[in-house]
């Protein structure tokens, strides 16, 4: 009994490390200690439970953390920073089946005697660990399928998709009945499994890629979920609450993403079932090509440069030769400015931590609300790969399928460049009015390749 | 008594979370979402026992195979979290 009790002590100590920890995390410069002291909370939960006396053999536990933690740490050190939107999704996934498989073990670990007496309550908790654990997974491996190209990332569409999925869902209350009533009939617990899991697959395949920083920040919160759902049929309060607390991260972020994009959770869920919206209006004008030479001469006389970055940076590897761009012009007394949108990029935060590793001083991001207001002060805009974030489209035109999206207004600067590969649509496939806008000029070519362009006319 | 003491527990976590995460800025939420990652596997601590535990075999393999997944969250995440979050410079500092 006194271990049990101290047991639960260590417990609450590791809540309120991991609660202090997070606490931390509200600002850059204590953000490092805070992991820190957040591991260690995880380390005192882990070392504690080894105390406890229904253990009796420790070689399966040695072999899970040692594989585990050398898979772990080896993919810690060798992901780049482009690819942490596939490798969050995949730990997401990672985190549900472990739930999962947990929920199941509670049941299979019981005796026949356990599975009559026990109460509801433990197979209800049960049920929606198995659930949101399988939903996690499979939704997960989809999401990191579509980030990493091993899939497609266009949305997969077709009829009877609707139907599907409201089949799932009448499935997973009935046959949730079926087994919270009657638990010892193990056909129950893998159909619910199996159903779980074809939900998290149709749900997200039918989801493209431009929404996946709403689907990745929302499955971090199921994982979560999951995992305080494990925690209820358990029985253990630490579970509880660090599970809530990451449930609670992931729904934040899901909640600015939505947002951002002015859409509701619900119409990103359910895209795929929307139609395409007709284009209202065509834009006419002329798109005005400037070569790297003449965007030097620019750049030169300019005293104030925003760039705003997009996915196509990260996708050029384009982050350390802005980076040199912007030294050259510091040196050249103009001041840089970095305006990143909140779903610029493929996850919550991407081009912040792209820009952090080519040592962009993260005092110098600024977000979307800080920089309209003083657009006007800034003599060039340079965007790099990115598009719908800057589309007036979402201001003007209430034919597009973005109108009423908050945008960078950077039509507004003196001048706007535009660094593409060609000038076709963005990923949405929404037209974008600002490349015929008077002072918006075009710089064609692969974004890398015309920044160090820029850099070797400064050396001139 | 003891399903209503776990939901007061559920209902007092979750706004305690809501509250913190808030103030988190937009340029640490990727840190953010790895940390949480990590965080998220506390499962860990259950897995241990169903891993450990005098089972059958089918509940020692799942509980092993869930102890090997979430140590791969927990020693992974808080890993590249602590190596994104060394990135993170001010103006002049570094």
């Amino acid at each position: 009994m006194t271990l049990e009790i101290l047991i639960n002590l260590a417990y609450v100590v590791s809540a309120g490390l991991f609660i202090f920890g997070l606490k931390l995390l509200s600002h850059p410069s204590t953000a490092r200690k805070g992991n820190l002291v957040s591991a260690v909370g995880m380390f005192i939960a882990v070392i504690i439970t080894l105390l406890d006396q229904q253990i009796i053999s420790y070689h399966f536990i040695a072999l899970g953390v040692i594989v585990g933690g050398l898979y772990g740490a080896w993919k810690a050190k060798r992901v780049q920073m482009t690819q942490m939107p596939e490798m969050v999704s995949l730990f997401n996934g990672f985190g549900g089946a472990a739930s999962l498989l947990l929920g199941w073990a509670t049941v299979s670990g019981m005796s026949q005697q356990m599975l009559v007496t026990a109460s509801g309550f433990v197979f209800i908790t049960v049920l929606l660990t198995l659930l949101i654990g399988g939903v996690t997974f499979s939704g997960s491996v989809i999401a990191w399928g579509k980030l990493s190209g091993k899939l497609s990332s266009k949305a997969l569409i077709f009829t009877g998709l609707r139907e599907l999925s409201i089949l799932h869902l009448v499935a997973m209350v009935l046959v949730g009945y079926m087994f919270v009533t009657d638990p010892a009939n193990t056909l129950w617990l893998y159909i619910i499994i199996a159903i779980g899991l074809s939900f998290g697959l149709w749900a997200t395949i039918s989801i493209g890629g431009a929404d996946m920083p709403v689907v990745i920040a929302l499955l971090n919160s199921y994982s979560g979920i999951a995992a305080t759902a494990a925690g209820l049929a358990v029985g253990n309060t630490i579970l509880i609450v660090t599970g809530l607390l990451v449930g609670a991260s992931g729904l934040i972020l899901t909640n600015i993403m939505c947002k951002a994009m002015n859409r509701s959770l619900m119409n990103v869920l359910l895209s795929g079932f929307s139609k395409p919206i007709e284009q209202g209006e065509v834009i006419t004008g002329e798109i005005k090509v400037l070569s790297p030479q003449d965007a030097f001469y620019v750049l030169e006389a300019a005293q104030a440069v925003l760039v705003v970055p997009g996915y196509g940076m990260a996708v050029a590897q384009a982050q350390h030769a802005v980076r040199e761009l912007h030294t050259l012009l510091e040196e050249n007394g103009c001041s840089v400015d970095y305006a990143i949108h909140a779903v610029a990029g493929r996850m919550p935060g991407h081009m912040n931590v792209l820009l952090a590793e080519a040592d962009v001083p993260y005092d110098q991001l600024y977000e979307m609300d800080d920089v309209n207001p003083r657009m006007e002060n800034y003599d060039v805009v340079i965007v790099i790969g990115a598009n719908d974030v800057v589309n007036p489209a979402a201001k003007e035109m209430k034919g597009s399928p973005i109108y009423g999206m908050p945008v960078i207004e950077a039509y507004r600067a003196k001048t706007v460049f535009v660094l593409k590969r060609s000038a076709n649509a963005g990923f949405a496939g929404v037209d974008n009015p600002l490349f015929f806008k008077d002072n918006t000029r075009m710089i064609l070519g692969d974004a890398k390749e015309t920044i160090n362009s820029l850099i070797r006319e400064f050396g001139d | 008594m003891e399903i209503i003491y776990l939901l007061f527990i559920v209902l007092l976590a979750a706004f305690l979370g809501f509250e913190l995460i808030r103030k988190v800025p937009a340029t640490l939420h990727t840190p953010l979402m790895s940390g949480s990652n990590a965080i998220s596997g506390i499962t860990l601590v259950g897995a241990l026992i169903a891993s450990g535990a005098d089972n059958s075999v089918l509940t020692t393999v799942l509980g092993t195979v869930a102890v090997t997944l979430a140590s791969i969250n927990v020693i992974g995440g808080y890993l590249v979290t602590d190596r994104m979050l060394g990135m993170f410079k001010k103006k002049d500092n570094s």
